[in-house]
């Protein structure tokens, strides 16, 4: 069977996503990835294809909403424990590499 | 590194230029936790976050195997602010992940809402000094949580750029936060940094009235970002829009904006073109300097977060929150003035300083409403504006209230009470603390007084004449004397009583 659709993914898109996921891939990689990737997206696709306009979009398998919890104070951790797993700390502070950029 | 731009004449620039404008404010909830964590909430009442991460969960800092459970009241105060913005509540919202890179959230992504917002589509009016209304289209309010702070460390200014490394502290990290942005407003013309200002200070006032948020700009309760663009007059084109960030008072938010209108506007004229990109606003030196770039397709990656359920309130509870609404800003701001007795005049006065929270709470604390006034639109409003920060910032109503009845009771005449406030702002105590201390109180022994009096009027003899020949106006000599004796310290109205009494008993 021909196939005349164009791929769902392109090499240069799954280097754009490693970017902005911050991970290192070589070029053998993203080429690998790109396949794979576009498998799992053509997959998901026919899900859309049975998906009629009556049927809501859903975030979640369980039917639930509102679960809440009272704004009531719970334990908090220690400063120690707070730091416990930090590579590095100044005081009491999680001391990180400066990083280009600024708040979101 | 903050370089200085040149700058149109404002009124050039408004001659040239439509300004289009649009605003992000961040509200901190004053709920006891966090949005999604037991953790106690650094922008509750009375809390004390100065020590770093002693307000954190395994939530906060994003370990692996947390869960993030949303907190009830953060969801009441939330639909609440919708409501009192005229906005529709949502009956399903959802919480989504904004994902980006940067340590002031340890998780790498925001839970924050995107395309379901809890709230959508209200209305703020918004009441200038001249009298003029606008009518300001409120887009969205979305609830999510407020990153931790940095520090950063080493490189010539302190800032970003040339940092040697960051401290991070997630007290801060998940404050419930909730954004209220607006649509585009036009029309604004010169009132644009006055309508800025008086669009910030209604969302205050709304947010107190609330009680939901301690809405304390200084502190970080209440943020602004502003977004502004220039279109050239009749071209009916929008120009690129840059967004002012940190700009921590109510007026700077007018000085924010006026001065992006005379940067961009010189810019422009110029031919050159405006990078669109974040501004950082400083306020010593009331300028913007170059932040991030920023386009609109900023690659968040949202998705909705699998580890929350939606969000969806029932009617009942919508009504009833509705119900207790406080009363909308106008009918507010009749009854106040009517309660007050402020004339016209008396009461633009107290809006347009952006004070009538500050008047009313004075009020309520036991001030007279004319004192409340007087105070905080004269002296502390004068020492505010030498400081360059809100009169809020300085004193609390309490103390202004605590003040006024030192004067009114003749413990301080108006010129004591002025040091005073100095007192109570250089942080020595509360006004009855700060007179202790410095040692203010007038003097109302009147055997001192009149020792002071018989002294000067021994040493000026043709003023008793003078007085006894009925020129009353002499007084004023021996007053002048002894008020200097007594160092400011006594009450004039009552040397005066006794001067004449001295001078016309033989």
């Amino acid at each position: 069977m021909p196939d005349t659709t164009p791929p769902p993914l392109d090499s240069a898109q799954v280097a754009h996503l490693a970017s902005l996921a911050r991970i290192a891939l070589t070029a053998d990689e993203i080429e690998k990835l790109t396949g794979e990737l576009g498998v799992i997206i053509e997959s998901i696709a026919k899900v859309s294809e049975v998906a009629t306009p009556d049927v809501p979009a859903t975030s979640h398998p369980i039917p639930l909403s509102n679960v809440f919890r009272p704004d009531v104070p719970g334990a908090t951790l220690t400063v120690e424990q707070a730091l416990s797993g930090a590579p590095e700390r100044d005081g009491d502070r999680f001391k990180v590499s400066a990083i280009l950029g600024e708040e979101q | 590194m903050t370089s200085t731009a040149d700058l149109m004449d404002f009124d050039k620039a408004l001659e040239l230029f439509e300004p289009v404008l649009g605003f992000e404010v961040h509200v901190e909830l004053n709920t006891k936790t966090k949005m999604f964590s037991p953790a106690p909430n650094p922008a509750a009442p009375g809390a004390d976050a100065s020590e770093p991460n002693t307000m954190v969960t395994p939530v906060c800092l994003g370990l692996p195997g947390s869960l993030p459970v949303v907190n009830e009241q953060a969801i009441r105060f939330s639909i609440s602010l919708g409501l009192a913005l005229g906005c529709e509540i949502a009956p399903t919202s959802r919480f989504a992940r904004k994902n980006y890179f940067y340590p002031d959230l340890a998780k790498n992504y925001q839970i924050s809402q995107y395309d379901e917002p809890i709230a959508h589509d209200g209305l703020v009016e918004v009441e200038l000094a001249n009298g003029k209304t606008f009518r300001i289209e409120i887009e969205r309010a979305h609830m999510e949580e407020d990153a931790g702070k940095l520090t950063h460390v080493g490189g010539a200014t302190g800032r970003i750029q040339g940092a040697d490394y960051s401290l991070v502290d997630y007290n801060r990290a998940g404050v419930p936060l909730v954004e209220i942005v607006t649509k585009m407003i036009t029309g604004a013309e010169h009132d644009a940094p006055e309508l800025a200002k008086a669009y910030v200070s209604a969302i205050r006032d709304i947010v107190v009235a609330l009680g939901i948020s301690e809405a304390r700009m200084e502190r970080g309760n209440l943020r602004c970002d502003a977004n502004i663009s220039l279109s050239p007059r009749g071209s009916g084109e929008l120009g690129t829009r840059t967004e002012t960030k940190n700009v921590n008072s109510l007026r700077s938010v007018e000085r924010a904006i006026r001065y992006e209108i005379q940067r961009q506007a010189a810019i422009l004229a110029a031919g050159g073109a405006i990078i669109q990109e974040t501004r950082h606003w400083h306020e010593d030196s009331g300028t913007t300097s170059a932040g991030r770039p920023k386009s609109d397709a900023d690659d968040y990656r949202y998705f909705p977060e699998p580890d929350l359920l939606p969000v969806e309130p029932s009617r009942a509870l919508i009504e009833e929150l509705r119900s207790a609404l406080p009363e909308p800003p106008a009918v507010r701001r009749r009854r106040l003035k009517e309660s007050w007795g402020f004339t016209d005049l008396e009461f633009q006065d107290v809006l347009n300083s952006g004070l009538l929270v500050e008047v009313e709470s004075t009020v309520a604390a036991g001030a007279s409403p004319a004192q409340a006034r007087k105070w905080w639109t004269g002296e502390i409003a004068r020492l505010a504006n030498v400081a360059a920060v809100d009169p809020s910032s300085l004193v609390s109503p309490a103390d202004v209230a605590a003040l006024v009845a030192l004067v009114e009771s003749g413990e301080l005449t108006d010129r004591l009470a002025r040091q005073v406030l100095e007192g109570v702002i250089a942080g020595e105590g509360s006004p009855s603390e700060v007179v202790e201390k410095r040692g203010l109180k007038v003097v109302s022994d009147d055997g001192a007084l009149i020792a002071a009096i018989d002294e000067a009027l021994a040493s000026q003899p043709d003023v008793l004449e003078k007085i006894r020949d009925g020129k009353v106006q002499a007084a004023g000599a021996v007053i002048g004397a002894v008020m200097k004796a007594m160092h400011g310290q006594a009450d004039a109205a009552r040397v005066r009583e006794l001067v004449l009494e001295r001078a016309t008993t033989p």
